[in-house]
């Protein structure tokens, strides 16, 4: 089931790649809407129970120990799901764009976001260290020609910086894997399957040391200060469409994998670790917001708010506790819906004004009230209103982290403070008051991007006042994963 | 005095040897007869024939070689124990043979030069003179390259499994001579050409010097030049030991030097952007692997037990090289020098790996060794670098081939289909997952990691960072690039650099995705024997 869920969008790819250019847009959506179909009927066959489920496991090079090996749990799940309903989504609203003049053709756009979506799939379901490293480092290939095919002038830059950072960040990692298997060997079983790793007993040391291997790389995807400046580039100079596969499904990785690798294999040395990790996620939200605040560009304002929210996720799976752990997991689904909104709306409302700056635009709302209208919800979603899904988690995170300690508590309150700020400033200057001089009018949304934006925001609405599908899928991950850190039930949600 | 004793010869095993080397010699005989209208194509379909036969041999070979003295080693020592007919040896064999059988295809490519090779009408003109027009206008073509890289092809088989060190002193030279002059014959800038050449044969003669000496001073430590006795002598600590270092140090600068290891790797960026582009492609992937294969067999059977003494030189060693073959190429204008000091960077890698070596019993079941992880990783080497070579080949402007990478620019749009290609082999030696180069970098990475030199993998690790750069740069040139000018224009090439091409990318791929049978292949070489 799962392979077929891998091999769907691969396939697409390379038969994407293959057709005429004029039937490719209609070959990649339909690849895209069959792996959506795979993915509910993944979701459908998932027991609620927890643990891992559906897996399959081959072994693939013997004289290494990897296997190929794949399996979901709740986790993985939520992931898979976000990915799969994420990507036709975003090939519609690259219809027009990607075969605009300079930009590399739409087939290519389609078959790299196939490609992308492939990888992704089999990141979030690998349970061997090996292939996990393997597709984590593939993601990068397609991403990086979608930044640097599609976009604004200096995105090749921009492009490179984003395949450094994430190179680097994966080579730092692949000396912990390798680390991993050593100490496997070392047991007796060199082996790179997960279920086999969490069961050798790692001394102090040398988990402190494959911690860190694993940790730059996860805060670099993530992405976390002091590592995250290649986010707010890419997001200002890539597509819109691009931004969205890349912040709300590739940077998931790596919540994910510290959720996955450096909580399930490494306890210790994580708890260990937690102070340094707390503070950081602090800086990050802060930082992220009070430089969102300042932004001109209104992609790299959408890109840096991504900033403070990741250092909401990894306060949450930080401070240990099943409150923090189930709101952070709850967090990367909502922060994928509503970032998407906000960024593809961005993305019509650039296309409509021929500018990205905020300086330049105002009024917008009389013009195009259903624009503005999708606007200020997304606006106010990252905000963290009530009523909207993100919310939901946010309130956990800062429950969580009250109970962890008053003080990290009351600095990361700060930044829903900063929050609100953000999001209904760049409102009242985009949209409100009058319009520029000599622009000219901008039309509303038509039937097709309604159609594409309905959906995430009937999700955020949903989720925002019955989170509990979600949760129920949440929960039984959360026991399972802090029993492995030696955590019991403190106060989980109810 | 010892009677004269002659030793047997055991034809069967050195059938692949002598297959070589007689097709080298054969094509002499066809050079000095044959009617210059035949030449090419008797040259290149004997050597094609020479090793696939010997190749053959190989595998025959392989598939009946026996377990020595009840050992984990298999194999036997022929001609009175001067060569080791091993597990490594026929694995490197088969492998030089193979890069050996793409190397003749790109020397006899004549579809890119307007139905000539690329080499020197004639190579004893000066350029620039009537001679040489007249070369050019009649057509002619070096047709002595097919001989000479059969003789070059010898002693990269030779080399590896001399299994005493004169008759690696003859392999080494064997291997180097005909490069020299191969380097030397490009048919267009001719001067830069005959630079490399006079470059090379300079230094490698220097390097010669100096292997020669460090093998006069461990018979004088030793009593023998045969690797059996000096382990023997080693491990019962007999003579000076000052004979013992210094003789290992010169050895090393001559091995090292052959592999482009810093601080002997100067040679490597002139003599890879001077030389014809085929040879270039043939040399860097076969010296690499037959000079490696001869380096572990030097220092692990010969010098194993004296382990401790050379194995802090090779970290510092490898590390040197990572880095500053990294950090020279970044600076590099032209993708042929960028790639020299490229291979440089391998160098470490593969050093890396070298070093990892340790003793049998401290390895647990199953785990990888240290020359099953080398050996894997000249296989991923060999066919990246050589295929990138071969698409180099194919870029080209009015003046032949384009090496500055700025007029590389654009080349995404001009031919897709030549940019993935280039674009993958770059992956590939970036160590990008799902590339040969990935699986490479994990086999030496966790050999060396497993025998506690992990700062040498920290360092690595750095380096392949540093490294990842270029190769990205030269993708985003390819892809991000507006072209200057007219733009980089590409050479439908005929089917035997094709060939080349295809199997080398398909290589990569294959070995990347499913990289088990090799490194098994690898693994069952086993060890050297003793």
């Amino acid at each position: 089931m799962l392979t077929i869920l891998i091999l769907l969008p691969l396939v697409g790819a390379v038969v994407t790649a293959f057709v005429p250019g004029a039937i490719a847009r209609l070959v990649g959506l339909g690849f895209a809407a069959a792996t959506l179909l795979a993915g509910v009927l993944t979701a459908t066959r998932y027991d609620v129970g927890g643990g891992m489920q559906l897996t399959e496991t081959h072994v693939w090079i013997e004289s290494l120990g990897v296997h190929y090996a794949l399996g979901v749990d709740g986790l993985g799940l939520l992931m898979v799901l976000l990915t799969v309903v994420l990507v036709p989504i975003v090939m519609l609203a690259g219809w027009k764009e990607s075969d605009e003049p300079g930009n590399s053709g739409a087939k290519a756009f389609f078959a790299w976001t196939l490609a992308l979506e492939a990888m992704s799939l089999a990141v979030f379901t690998a349970t061997d260290v090996l292939l996990f490293y393997v597709v984590f480092e593939a993601t990068l290939i397609p991403a990086y020609f979608l930044i640097g095919g599609f976009g604004r002038a200096g995105r090749g830059r921009a492009a490179t910086k984003f395949l450094i950072y994430q190179l680097a960040g994966g080579l730092i990692m692949l000396a912990s894997v390798i680390g991993l298997y050593v100490v496997s060997a070392n047991a007796g079983n060199p082996s790179f399957l997960i279920s086999d790793l969490a069961a050798i007993d790692i001394d102090p040391i040398t988990q402190r040391w494959l911690f860190a291997g694993f940790f730059i790389a996860f805060a670099i995807k993530a992405p976390m200060f002091p590592v995250h400046t290649w986010l707010a580039d890419t997001t200002e100079k890539a597509t819109t469409g691009t931004s969205v596969l890349l912040v709300c499904i590739l940077d998931k990785i790596g919540t994910f994998g510290m959720l996955r690798f450096c909580l399930g294999l490494l306890p210790d040395a994580s708890q260990w670790a937690t102070p340094v990790v707390v503070v950081l996620a602090l800086i990050s939200i802060i930082y992220g917001a009070l430089v969102a605040i300042g932004q001109d560009d209104v992609l790299r304002l959408i890109g840096l708010t991504s900033l403070s929210h990741f250092g909401f996720i990894v306060l949450g799976i930080f401070v240990f506790s099943s409150t923090g752990s189930a709101g952070a997991i709850l967090y990367m689904v909502n922060h994928g819906i509503a970032t998407a909104l906000m960024f593809l709306v961005a993305g019509f409302l650039i296309r409509r004004t021929g500018t990205a700056s905020i300086r330049e635009m105002g009024g917008v709302e009389k013009a195009a009230p259903v624009l503005a209208g999708f606007f200020l919800v997304g606006g106010l979603a990252a905000a963290g209103l009530p009523g909207l899904s993100p919310f939901v988690s946010e309130m956990m995170v800062i429950i969580a982290a009250f109970d962890h300690h008053w003080l990290v508590g009351s600095v990361a309150v700060l930044a829903i403070v900063l929050a609100a700020f953000y999001a209904l400033w760049m409102y009242q200057r985009t949209m409100t008051g009058p319009g520029r001089e000599g622009a000219v009018v901008v039309p509303d949304l038509d039937r097709r991007e309604v159609g594409i934006l309905a959906p995430l925001l009937l999700a955020l609405v949903l989720f925002g006042f019955y989170p509990m599908p979600l949760l129920d899928v949440i929960n039984p991950f959360v026991q399972d994963s802090l029993a492995s850190v030696g955590i019991g039930q403190e106060g989980g949600p109810q | 005095m010892t009677e004269f004793v002659k030793p047997s010869i055991q034809y069967f095993e050195l059938w692949p040897l002598l297959a070589v080397f007689g097709v080298a010699c054969l094509g002499v005989v066809i050079e000095a007869f044959a009617p210059r209208a035949v030449r090419y194509t008797a040259q290149v379909t004997v050597a094609l024939l020479g090793l696939v036969g010997a190749l053959v041999g190989v595998v025959l070979v392989a598939r009946d070689v026996q377990s020595y003295d009840d050992g984990a080693a298999r194999g036997v020592l022929a001609v009175g124990g001067t060569i080791a007919v091993d597990g490594p040896s026929l694995f490197i064999w088969g492998l030089v043979l193979s890069l050996a059988i793409a190397g003749v295809l790109l020397f006899a490519e004549r579809h890119l030069d307007g139905g000539v090779s690329a080499f020197a009408g004639q190579a004893a003109t000066v350029p620039g003179t009537d001679a040489e027009t007249a070369a050019i206008a009649a057509n002619r073509e070096h047709t002595e390259v097919y001989p000479l890289m059969m003789f070059a092809v010898f002693g990269m088989m030779l080399f590896p499994a001399a299994n005493d060190l004169l008759t690696m002193f003859v392999g080494l030279e064997v291997l180097s001579l005909p490069l020299y002059l191969l380097s030397g014959l490009a048919r267009r800038r001719r001067l830069l050409s005959q630079e490399a050449a006079l470059k090379y044969f300079l230094l490698g003669a220097f390097s010669s010097g100096f292997f020669l000496y460090g093998a006069a001073l461990l018979y004088g430590y030793a009593g023998s030049m045969d690797f059996a006795a000096i382990n023997e002598a080693v491990r019962n600590d007999v003579g000076s030991s000052s004979l013992l270092l210094i003789g290992t140090g010169l050895l090393s600068v001559g091995l090292l030097f052959k592999v482009g290891a810093v601080p002997f790797q100067a040679w490597t960026p002139d003599v890879y952007q001077g030389a014809p582009t085929p040879v270039v492609a043939f040399m860097s992937a076969g010296t690499k692997v037959a000079a490696f294969g001869a380096l572990m067999r030097l220092f692990y059977v010969a010098l194993g037990a004296d382990r401790w003494s050379w194995q802090p030189m090779l970290w510092i060693i490898a590390i040197l090289s990572m880095f500053v073959g990294a950090a020279l190429a970044i600076t590099q204008s032209d993708i042929k020098r960028l790639l020299a000091y490229s291979s440089v960077a391998h160098t470490g890698f593969i050093l890396t790996g070298v070093l990892g070596v340790q003793a049998s019993d401290q390895l647990a079941v199953g785990e990888i060794t240290s020359l099953q992880a080398v050996l894997f990783y000249l296989v991923t080497y060999g066919f990246a670098t050589l295929g990138a070579f071969a698409v180099v080949s194919l870029v080209r402007d009015s003046g032949g081939e384009t090496t500055a990478i700025d007029r590389w620019a654009g080349l995404g749009k001009e031919s897709p289909v030549v940019a993935a290609v280039f674009a993958f082999f770059l992956l590939a030696m970036a160590g990008i997952p799902l590339t040969s180069g990935f699986v490479g970098k994990l086999a030496v990475f966790s050999a060396a990691l497993a025998a506690g030199a992990w700062p040498v993998v920290v360092a690595a690790v750095v380096a392949s960072i540093v490294a990842a750069f270029l190769y990205v740069r030269v993708i985003k040139v390819m892809y991000f690039d507006e072209p200057v000018g007219a733009g980089p224009s590409v050479a439908y090439p005929s089917v035997l650099t094709a060939t080349t091409i295809a199997v080398g990318a398909a290589l990569t791929l294959v070995l990347g995705v499913i990289p088990g049978p090799v490194l098994d292949l690898a693994g069952v070489a086993g060890e050297f024997i003793r």
